[in-house]
């Protein structure tokens, strides 16, 4: 499994006086199971980006394969290409709409015209996955449950369509901090029983420092780099042009640098920080 | 889609017609469609033709914006046309079947098709060169005299300005919730009426609980920011009006009365 | 010192269906904030800290003892308006919260509910955008902004009605970073001002600029005091699921490594400040 885009471009309102190029061409791959962090200023177009990786935007120009399939080609059937790449939304609680949790999960399987027990069976696992507990949670209603709880659902009605290529546009956005790294856990727990590619956008440089292998950045509708989080993160004045930041810890470590104090700025974890600055605290003991 | 929407959508220029007070231009308005039903030959249609042009030529909103506006009531448009040629009784010029194509017929369809396209032109150029605040200011202040007998005037013009701020929020918002359902396999565009209809539901039940939690924090805010109806209210624009305000209504009545006579005299 | 806002023992509860108990958001909490300072609440969702918010102002009103403003009781009717006029409030949906479709008239939203002279509101509207410097933006429409300039509008309609007091309530959980960072640093300018700020927040490093820092946990306060103070408590601000700012976190993990770090060291500025003695 892996996706090629190839000369991908967008274009909102040919035409029309408000026409606005939002993807330019873009061409790149993911391999199978890499973890892709996308990143880029509001406007930049990473939530186009990723909307077309499952056929909800069609391409002005260009193609996008996923696992084999052009799914931008005519006829493709998009219910297909759906099974196969679930996007999940910024704040994706506001899509909940059924009267039960389990009901609310069932809805994107049955929409595939799957059997009763398969689409049970799914429901249950998905709950599960999202660390809930099925249970308890099946027959209550999505709208009473904790802001944490509802994202979870709405994160397992698309878990529960198997895709096997997992978006998720901002999933932590507006969470506190214990909820933020609750679905950061999940992402990499889902992550590990599926094995399969997880594309995420952004804004937290710390996030995609931790979860990422590799990192893609979006400026003005086109890519403007795409490596590893080490390759991407040294490049701190280009991504300050593209109005984005290297992570917290790197930033810290990039400042003693400037100061005069030997370290190295490539850091990119409170860990490695640690003991970079024990080593140097250290070095003349 | 949404974006092809200009009923109602504003055309910022600095025009005398932009400059006019919101309350004479929605009299002229009416004034407007007064004359349109007071006159009842095509040379009565001439001279509003003729009026409204020089209205257009004065707003400096170019022709192809308004023609846009007229793109969503086309339908409209077609069906009383096609409702008037083939219903009005006259004498038969074609027949086929049930359905038969009068002169009293033509004479009617295209009658009417004019007035039905220099009404909705009349009243899309009130939004093209009224700012919407404007206009529901000046729907407040036309109103007011009716607060008296117990009209609500100002909590009316209250809501349509609301309405006015948070309905392109709302088409954003069901775009995205119609997106992020499709993404779940959800087809909104296949089966009969009541598939289809049912299909709304994944739609409407997330739109309502977004409309509801908006109106909740709206309501929140306004009452921090010290809102308590129109009482002791001032007003940052206050209107009044100017020589060229009363000009422009006096032309305005001027007009009528030609109309009038016009269809006195012929 | 005088004091602005001054709470006695409040609770506060939010009614549920008759079968069930009510929520119990505030439990018996007092607190006083002083004229013209920067005070950080914080807590996690469902801490009672946003409930506490729309207290400060009479959007809310206790179920059980008092809250001051200025020395009105938020419950008393006559002053309700006193109440709100002193303490303005920015909310943290930047598109819920405003009013009008043109940015100028949605500053002159408060300042035309208190009934000012048309004459002043305008001089207030245009001093108020020009603050928060969005005066290009004022024949604008709000839904055409980005999310951190609708949020600076917002500020500016509050800042029209010249408050003694700002309440914000989560104002960036919703901006992108450069959101963020600007509306932090528009925050600061009106405290520098002179203006009162309660920032309600979940992020540290914003809590961090604060001059005094309220932790509420389950409806009660769990820390109050200095920065310096709070963040002292690294263990009792970890057991409640909460952050601490990444330079308290690292200088931390190199105490415990032995290395004396003095416990005020709680920026990075002040972490880089330290390190950079040994090089």
């Amino acid at each position: 499994m892996s996706i090629q885009v190839r000369g991908l471009k967008h274009v909102y309102s040919p035409g029309l006086p408000d026409e606005q190029l939002a993807l330019d061409n873009i061409n790149f791959d993911i391999y199978d199971g890499e973890t892709v962090a996308v990143v880029g200023h509001t406007g930049s177009g990473k939530s186009t980006l990723v909307q077309h990786l499952n056929g909800l935007l069609k391409p002005t120009e260009g193609t996008i394969t996923v696992g084999g399939v052009e799914i931008t080609a005519p006829g493709t059937s998009m219910l297909e290409v759906r099974r196969r790449v679930g996007l999940v939304f910024q704040y994706p609680e506001y899509q909940l709409f059924e009267e039960t949790v389990a009901a609310d999960v069932a809805f994107g399987p049955k929409n595939l015209g799957l059997s009763e027990d398969e689409v049970n069976s799914r429901v249950r696992d998905a709950i599960e996955i999202v660390g809930l507990d099925y249970d308890e949670i099946k027959d209550r209603s999505p709208f009473e449950l904790s802001g944490g709880q509802k994202r979870r659902v709405a994160i397992a009605g698309v878990i529960a369509m198997k895709p096997q290529v997992l978006i998720l546009d901002e999933p932590t956005a507006g969470l506190d901090p214990g909820a933020h790294r609750d679905i950061l856990d999940m992402i990499e727990e889902i992550k590990e029983i599926s094995g399969n590619i997880t594309i995420f956008v952004s804004h937290n440089m710390a996030d995609v420092a931790a979860l990422a292998d590799k990192v893609m950045v979006m400026d003005k509708g086109r890519l403007l780099m795409m490596g590893t989080p080490r390759e991407v993160f040294a490049q701190k004045d280009r991504l300050k042009e593209a109005g984005l930041s290297v992570p917290p810890v790197t930033e810290l470590m990039a400042e003693l640098k400037e100061k005069g104090a030997e370290v190295d700025d490539t850091i990119l974890s409170l860990k490695e920080a640690e003991e970079e600055i024990y080593r140097f605290l250290t070095r003349n003991r | 889609m949404i974006r092809d929407i200009t009923l109602g959508q504003y055309y910022a220029a600095d025009s005398p017609v932009h400059r006019l007070d919101s309350r004479v231009k929605i009299a002229g308005v009416l004034l407007y469609i007064a004359d349109l039903f007071i006159v009842d030959d095509f040379i009565g249609f001439g001279l509003c033709a003729a009026a409204l042009c020089l209205y257009v030529v004065l707003s400096q909103v170019p022709v192809k914006f308004i023609m846009r506006g007229l793109k969503p009531i086309l339908l409209i448009l077609i069906m009383t046309f096609c409702l008037n040629i083939f219903m009005v009784d006259g004498r038969i010029l074609w027949q086929w079947g049930f359905l038969k194509v009068t002169d009293e017929g033509i004479y009617t369809a295209v009658f009417m098709a004019v007035r039905l396209i220099l009404l909705i032109i009349a009243s899309s150029l009130l939004t093209l060169t009224t700012k919407p605040i404007e206009l529901t200011d000046g729907i407040e202040k036309l109103m007011s005299p009716l607060a008296k007998i117990g009209v609500p005037a100002h909590d009316i013009a209250m809501t349509m300005s609301i309405a006015l701020r948070f309905i392109p929020m709302l088409l954003e918002e069901t775009d995205k919730i119609m997106k992020a359902q499709q993404a779940r396999g959800a087809d909104f565009e296949s089966g009969n009426i009541l598939r289809r209809a049912k299909s709304l539901i994944p739609i409407l039940v997330p739109l309502f609980v977004s409309s509801f939690r908006i109106a909740q924090d709206l309501a929140m805010a306004m009452e921090a920011r010290c809102y308590r109806g129109g009482k002791g209210r001032t007003r940052m624009k206050e209107m009044r009006l100017k020589g060229v305000d009363f000009l422009a209504f006096f032309l305005m009545l001027a007009f009528l009365a030609v109309v009038i006579s016009e269809r006195v005299v012929f | 010192m005088s004091e602005i806002i001054r709470i006695e023992n409040m609770s506060f509860e939010y009614e549920r269906d008759e079968d069930r108990e009510p929520v119990k958001a505030i439990r018996d909490l007092s607190l006083c904030v002083e004229k013209g300072s920067f005070t950080a609440i914080i807590g996690k969702n469902g801490s009672g800290k946003s409930t506490l918010a729309k207290n400060l102002n009479g959007l809310l009103l206790p179920t059980g003892g008092k809250v001051f403003v200025k020395g009105w009781d938020t419950a008393d009717d006559e002053h309700i308006w006193d109440v709100r006029q002193t303490a303005g409030m920015v909310f943290q949906n930047p598109d819920n919260q405003l009013v009008s479709s043109i940015v100028e008239d949605d500053v002159a939203f408060g300042p035309e509910n208190l009934g000012v002279d048309p004459v002043e509101i305008r001089q207030r509207v245009d001093k108020a955008l020009s603050s928060v410097n969005m005066g290009e933006y004022k024949n604008k429409s709000p839904h055409l902004l980005s999310g951190g300039q609708k949020q600076r509008i917002a500020i500016a309609g509050v800042v029209a009605m010249k408050p003694e007091c700002i309440i914000f309530d989560e104002p960036t959980a919703m901006l992108d970073p450069r959101g963020r960072q600007e509306i932090m640093d528009i925050i600061e300018e009106l405290h520098d001002e002179g203006i009162m700020v309660i920032l309600i927040t979940h992020f540290m490093d914003e809590a961090v600029r604060a001059d005094r820092i309220v932790i509420v946990n389950e409806g009660r306060i769990f820390l109050d005091g200095t920065p310096g103070e709070v963040f002292r408590e690294y263990d009792l601000i970890k057991s409640i699921s909460l952050d601490v700012p990444m330079a308290v976190e690292l200088a931390q993990r190199l105490r415990k490594r032995g290395i004396k770090i003095p416990e005020d060291v709680i920026t990075s500025e002040g972490l880089v400040e330290y390190v950079c003695q040994y090089r």
